[in-house]
């Protein structure tokens, strides 16, 4: 393996890594964005009914 | 989260985005090709700053964690832990790039150097403390713990940053006290993708934390739902 290629490999590893944790939050972020406004929804129902 | 938070977060990101891409710049065409390491040298552009966001990290850890114990609030709590998690995922890339420069550097991917070691031991100090925090159920319980653990933990900062002064060693020595290692452009890349980094990690602590606020957010309205 060449000189280029570990430097190559060493950039790769950092960005993958990198947007990884970063697809992770963002990930994790929209499906709790989405739990959210669906307790709220079932929370106004809950409340219309009382 | 509010409008101007997001505004504010959203131009965060953008800018970390664009020095990102500036530091790459830096590191591959700005940066000269050094003479005896050819470009594989320019791992180090990315190397250094990724140690560098580390030791700022759990840094940060430290101060959250001792505001946590003084005043017991949660968003000390949350910071202290997305600080840990961005620093563990930091060191773990400067290990791995370190390693394999090792590999053409010392020819060998692994050696039990001292800043190598002390590195795995920082790192292993900090993914424990994701994971112990895991086993304790109770709030409050486990927010104690964590700022005690930070606390502690960071002893293993300035022993990993110091271990290449005060042990022999056969990893380069970039920053001394009679200052860096480095001149001219070199120097300039490097701390422009040390300042570039610093600021990623800010964005990602903004959204990690943003994150947690969320999660607490739920627990609040299933609360309210299922009372």
């Amino acid at each position: 393996m060449g000189n280029l290629a570990y430097l190559v490999s060493a950039y790769a590893v950092f960005w993958a890594v990198t947007f990884a944790f970063v697809f992770r939050i963002s990930r994790r972020q929209r499906a709790l964005q989405s739990e959210i406004e669906s307790l709220r929804r079932t929370l106004e129902t809950n409340q219309d009914r009382m | 989260m509010t409008v101007r938070n997001r505004s504010l977060s959203d131009l965060l990101t953008w800018a970390s985005a664009l020095a990102m891409l500036a530091g790459i710049y830096m590191a591959f065409i700005y940066a000269p090709t050094e003479r005896i390491m050819g470009d594989l040298q320019r791992i180090f552009y990315f190397h250094v700053p990724s140690a560098w966001v580390g030791f700022f990290a759990f840094s940060i850890t430290l101060v959250a964690s001792i505001a946590c114990l003084s005043t017991g609030g949660r968003r000390w709590d949350i910071i202290a832990l997305s600080s840990v998690e961005i620093g563990v995922a930091f060191i773990t890339m400067a290990i791995i790039t370190g390693s394999i420069w090792a590999k053409v550097a010392w020819n060998v991917w692994w050696t039990w150097d001292p800043r190598l070691t002390t590195s795995t031991i920082l790192w292993l100090i900090y993914v424990s403390y994701l994971l112990l925090r895991d086993l304790i159920d109770d709030e409050a319980r486990r927010a104690r713990f964590s700022a005690v653990y930070g606390i502690v933990g960071f002893v293993s900062v300035p022993v990993t940053f110091m271990a290449i002064r005060w042990w022999r060693t056969i990893h380069p020595i970039i920053l001394e006290s009679e200052g860096f290692n480095l001149t001219g452009p070199m120097l300039t890349s490097l701390l422009f993708c040390i300042g570039a980094f610093t600021l990623l990690y800010f964005t990602i602590l903004v959204h990690r934390v943003r994150l947690e606020q969320l999660a607490d957010d739920v627990e609040q309205l299933k609360h309210k739902v299922y009372r």
